[in-house]
């Protein structure tokens, strides 16, 4: 298996990552060797089978008591913010 | 005899006579890393005054007969994955560089009712990815019975600390053999206990359905000692398992495997492996068999599946769980030109070591429209049917027994171009992460370079009791856990 260097500057957008020229290139090569081993997995029959999202059966999802407990002051929530205007996390513009 | 050669069990046993304090363990703790860390490279932080201070607690509640349990006083350290309140936590990348936690993992906050005296946080693969300890963005960890070799990743840092004498035992963490590989290749003790039998909560997440805490320690029993302190149901975390934690330590005394029947699966002796691992694994099996074991040969025939599905499922969980480092709320953030979407990608572009974005490309690939039925969701069939052939043999036998991998440590460098040689490696250890089920690795000899070899030791889920019962009979009768390489 081989991938272009389109498919993995897309995935790089996908994954939010910029890449070098390099990296590009590089990667391009490891992830085909490595995908193309993955490609092992198609010649198992798995028909029938049902997926395993969890290794250990978790009933559900519990639902706790809905009450008030205590939590993260903003002061510490904001503490490790590289910006903060306030007790709000400050981040450049999202509209260009 | 230098205190800091003692096992966590007798230091225990010490403090408790007062034949020892804590606040001289402690400082022959950090004497120690002084003396070796500059070669060994096992710390990424060391908090002397905080280690001081909660020794001195520890040996004031003790002179006052409030003393907790048999923690109270001990030097540990923790893998830089956990969140510690107040201590750096890097997670071994730049990305987090300079981060401090508000709050401290579960682990943490357990180990500290139970009066531990935490010593600092360990080196690591970056956001636990790899084998070798060489993706840490704060340059590798070293083997202490060879400092050219790796300590074995990702929780290189708190195998070699514990091999090193720096600290009595240690918290890592498992995904796909990070506990028990590091353990084998330096020499130690180590257990990665049934998926959700510790709380994942301050942890920092690397794939969900497979990371699972663990203790590393000189001995099965010093491991059994730091598992219940930290193992049970956390109401933070809705993975962790409502099971009763038994009293291992208590159960694996003057343990036998007497009518035990052991499963040794021929998928486990290949073709390329060390012949002095494949020599010293069969040694431990024979003797196992002389304590009264019966060696059962058992099948797992999807074990040649486990490497593949395992790099689909793991990077597919980081690629989503790392999304959360965009630059925005901690960790480093390169906001200096461009909007937004430019701070992502720069942010993540210089954060993240290439073992990481090559782990996100995998992942996001294996997840991105029409592959992820071909790759995630074939994978997670797959791992139906890996999972399977453990309940198939486990009706069999009460544990099943291995080698933990096919080779000593490498030599730094050896495979750090080779991703997928790397990854390899990791093929005894992956498919317990697969099924849930809890693992442990004991030094069981070494090579002829010296080099220790582990053996491993597959339970069924919450069977840890049964691990502890093998590993302590065989380290009865055995000594390779009491070597100690010469460093410093």
């Amino acid at each position: 298996m081989t991938l272009t260097k389109e498919q993995v500057e897309k995935v790089a957008v996908l994954a939010r990552l910029s890449l070098s020229d390099d990296e590009i290139e590089r990667f391009r090569g490891q992830l085909s060797s490595i995908l193309g081993y993955i490609e092992k997995l198609q010649a198992l029959d798995v028909s029938g089978v049902q997926p395993t999202v969890h290794a250990v059966q978790v009933d559900s999802t519990p639902l706790r008591p809905d009450v008030v407990r205590d939590s993260l002051s903003p002061e510490s929530a904001l503490a490790n913010a590289p910006a903060r205007d306030g007790n709000l996390f400050l981040v450049p513009r999202i509209i260009e | 005899m230098n205190p800091i050669d003692l096992t966590l069990a007798q230091l225990s046993a010490r403090l408790e006579a007062k034949e020892l304090s804590s606040s001289e363990v402690t400082g022959a703790c950090l004497d120690r890393i002084r003396a070796t860390d500059q070669n060994l490279g096992a710390f990424l932080f060391v908090d002397e005054t905080g280690a001081m201070a909660q020794a001195k607690a520890a040996d004031e509640r003790r002179a006052a007969g409030r003393s907790i349990g048999p923690l109270d006083g001990v030097p540990l350290a923790l893998k830089d994955i956990f969140c510690t309140e107040g201590i750096p936590t890097t997670c071994g990348s730049k990305i987090l560089e300079g981060f401090v936690p508000p709050y401290d993992s579960t682990h943490v906050r357990r180990l500290k009712d139970a009066g531990a005296v935490l010593l600092g946080k360990l080196n690591m693969d970056e956001f636990a990815m790899g084998s070798s300890n060489e993706t840490s963005a704060y340059g590798p960890c070293r083997n202490p019975w060879d400092t050219t070799r790796t300590p074995g990743g990702s929780s290189g840092g708190s195998a070699a600390a514990v091999a090193a004498r720096q600290c009595f035992g240690s918290l890592g963490t498992d995904t796909g053999g990070s506990i028990r590989q590091p353990a084998a290749f330096s020499g130690v003790t180590g257990i990665k206990p049934t998926y959700g039998r510790c709380s994942r909560y301050g942890v920092i997440a690397f794939a969900s359905s497979l990371d699972q805490v663990g203790p590393f320690g000189r001995t099965a029993e010093d491991c059994a000692l730091v598992l219940q302190a930290i193992a049970g149901k956390d109401p933070m975390d809705s993975t962790s398992l409502d099971a009763e934690v038994p009293d291992w330590a208590a159960g694996m005394k003057g343990a036998s495997v007497k009518g035990m029947r052991l499963g040794v699966p021929k998928e486990y002796f290949v073709e390329g492996m060390d012949p002095d691992v494949e020599k010293a694994v069969r040694e431990a099996m024979r003797l196992l068999e002389e304590l009264g074991a019966t060696l059962v040969p058992v099948e797992l025939p999807h074990t040649e599946y486990g490497i593949a599905t395992y790099y689909v499922v793991a990077p597919a969980e980081c690629s989503s769980n790392l999304a959360r480092f965009d630059g925005v709320r901690y960790g480093m953030s390169k906001r200096e030109e461009g909007a937004l979407r430019e701070m992502y990608f720069r942010t993540r572009a210089e954060g993240f070591g290439p073992e990481v974005k090559r782990r996100i490309m995998i992942g996001t690939y294996a997840l991105s429209s029409g592959y992820y039925d071909a790759f995630y969701l074939r994978a997670q069939k797959v791992r139906t049917l890996i999972k399977r052939d453990f309940d198939e043999a486990f009706r069999d036998v009460d544990a099943i027994v291995t080698p933990t991998t096919p080779d000593v440590a490498f030599e730094l460098g050896e495979r750090s171009e080779d991703p997928l040689r790397m990854y390899l490696a990791d093929v005894f250890t992956l498919a317990c992460n697969l099924a849930g089920l809890p693992g442990m690795s004991v030094p069981c000899g070494f090579s002829s370079g010296g080099l220790p070899i582990g053996l491993q030791i597959l339970g069924k889920p919450l069977d840890e009791a049964t691990l502890f019962r093998v590993g302590g009979a065989y380290q009865a009768a055995t000594d390779w856990h009491t070597r100690a390489p010469r460093i410093g």
